[in-house]
């Protein structure tokens, strides 16, 4: 069964529609990623299932309706976001805005152990653990990001970006941490990417977004190979 | 020189209550960007509360902590049922809702309690505390109240989960959402907590000022002024702003304006920030990418 159903989801900013009725579901324990252009409507897909903007349509998260929910909300349902520009809190300390990721937890001792399963995965923000998360460069804020949601124990991640502002190394370190996050705790995944190739070789679903709609779907390996996509996608 | 120690410690126990009250105006600030003018009507109509409970013979000490409970539930209330519809007006619309909540306020408090001007019980003795003889019995207790009042507070948003969320809450709404914060009851508790602080100011300066429904105007004067100089958006600032305004307004009342043209300090200080340095001491200075 599709951990989580999207049908018809239409989203607008104020008079300006960016989605236009789009169908996708994600598989349970499934690492599933949205490509598109700049402008596509990828950004507006997370923050529509996030409640983040106005939408219309039908979103199914493990058999019940959550559209019309409040974010807050969906959040506690278990569906974390590495949201688009970071959304550090910058004035507070990386373990402040660690120990915020857990909010909703209550189940402490488990929080400390995961926090420290942070650290291990992530020794920078060790080291940088009472530091004002602002003073933090672009990197080590999405690597703060992607802890911060994880925090949660979610059921379902959404990333906007991961890769964003990060050097090619440490992309694959993240890219090899989701991947084992993945695996081990069966966190089921919805990715954005700009960098397609990266995002195939993560994903074992691809959806193709072009202004607002769903072009082509399927397995990464087939979305791979599709002539249209090498081409504007991948570059070759 | 005993004079002038003199002038300075009652200051300073001024300066406490007006530190509470710039506290309030500050959580408030840095939560919403606003200045809430019906804070120190609020915290008035709470020390009448106060006054009632005393005056049906509910012991001092238990009458301040109903008082204060009362107060946590007006600010919540206040901010629910006035505040929030208002939220995404315009800031002048938010504005002219806070004057009108603290004409309010001040009418209301005129029709029960009447205009008269009432004493207000301390709940300290008449004998000089540990023999100091500089400053008032009154004056004294009001500065351990205010610091342990303080205190409570640093503890709380540093310590405690519900104190980080609400920090959160006020610098991040977003992410604070999308970690699952309520945003919006975040944004109550923090009217409630002003509230709070606000009426321990007003039963500490109640005392000294003696009650009225205008009891507040020149304390909340102050409070601006402290808050001001501190920085808007600091509140250990605001708590700085608060003792300096206060040990200011006295020293300069008794040896350089005299005591008639007190209030014109305040004045003077805020045009002063304001002018100079409108940050405050500790202020941040806010860049925005354009």
């Amino acid at each position: 069964m599709a951990l989580l159903e999207v049908s018809g989801l239409h989203a607008s900013y104020g008079l300006t529609r960016v989605l236009h009725g789009i169908d996708f579901s994600l598989d349970q324990g499934a690492i599933t990623t949205l490509l598109g252009a700049n402008g596509a409507g990828k950004t507006t897909t997370l923050r529509a299932l996030c409640a983040m903007v106005k939408t219309e349509g039908r979103i199914t998260f493990d058999g019940a309706r959550i559209d019309g929910r409040a974010t807050e909300d969906i959040v506690r349902l278990g569906i974390g976001h590495v949201p688009d520009g970071r959304g550090t809190f910058v004035h507070l300390t990386t373990e402040e805005n660690l120990r915020l990721g857990a909010y909703v937890r209550k189940d402490k001792s488990a929080v400390e152990a995961d926090l420290e399963r942070m650290y291990g995965y992530f020794p920078r923000l060790k080291e940088r653990r009472g530091q004002q998360a602002g003073t933090l460069s672009g990197g080590e804020q999405q690597m703060l990001a992607v802890s911060r949601a994880l925090m949660l124990r979610p059921r379902l991640l959404l990333l906007d970006e991961p890769s964003f502002g990060l050097a090619p190394l440490i992309v694959r370190e993240l890219f090899g941490i989701l991947r084992t996050v993945n695996e081990r705790e069966k966190v089921s995944m919805l990715v954005v990417e700009q960098n397609a190739s990266m995002a195939l070789d993560l994903a074992d679903h691809a959806y193709l977004i072009e202004t607002g709609r769903v072009v082509l779907s399927g397995t990464s390996q087939k979305i791979k190979s599709d002539d249209a996509v090498r081409r504007s996608y991948l570059g070759y | 020189m005993e004079g002038f120690l003199h002038q300075v410690l009652a200051g300073l126990a001024t300066g406490g209550i007006y530190a509470s009250l710039a506290l309030a105006l500050v959580m408030i600030y840095q939560a919403t960007h606003l200045v809430n003018f019906a804070q120190g009507e609020m915290a008035m109509f709470c020390t009448y509360i106060a006054w009632s409970l005393t005056n049906a013979g509910v012991p001092y000490w238990i009458a301040f902590l109903l008082t204060v409970v009362f107060a946590f539930i007006l600010g919540v209330v206040i901010e629910r049922v006035i505040i929030r519809p208002v939220e995404n007006a315009p800031v002048l619309s938010v504005v002219v809702v806070f004057i009108g909540l603290l004409v309010i306020l001040n009418s209301v408090a005129g029709w029960i309690y009447t205009y008269t001007i009432k004493t207000f019980p301390s709940p300290f003795p008449e004998q000089p505390i540990l023999g100091i003889r500089y400053v008032s019995p009154h004056e004294f207790g009001a500065i351990g109240v205010t610091l342990v009042v303080l205190a409570l507070l640093y503890a709380f948003f540093r310590f405690t989960p519900l104190g980080l969320a609400m920090r959160a809450a006020a610098q991040n709404p977003d992410s604070s959402r999308l970690v699952g914060i309520r945003v919006g009851w975040m944004l109550a508790l923090g009217w409630g907590l002003a509230a709070a602080v606000g009426s321990v100011a007003g039963m500490m300066v109640a005392p000294i000022v003696f009650l009225d429904p205008n009891m507040m105007s020149g304390i909340l004067l102050y409070a601006f002024a402290a808050a001001l100089v501190g920085g808007v958006d600091n509140p250990a600032g605001a708590v700085f702003g608060g003792f300096l305004v206060g040990v200011l307004e006295n020293v300069v009342g008794a040896y350089v304006v005299g005591p008639d043209l007190k209030l014109s300090v305040a004045l003077v200080l805020i045009i002063a920030v304001l002018v100079i340095k409108p940050t405050g001491f500790f202020g941040r200075v806010h860049v925005t990418r354009v």
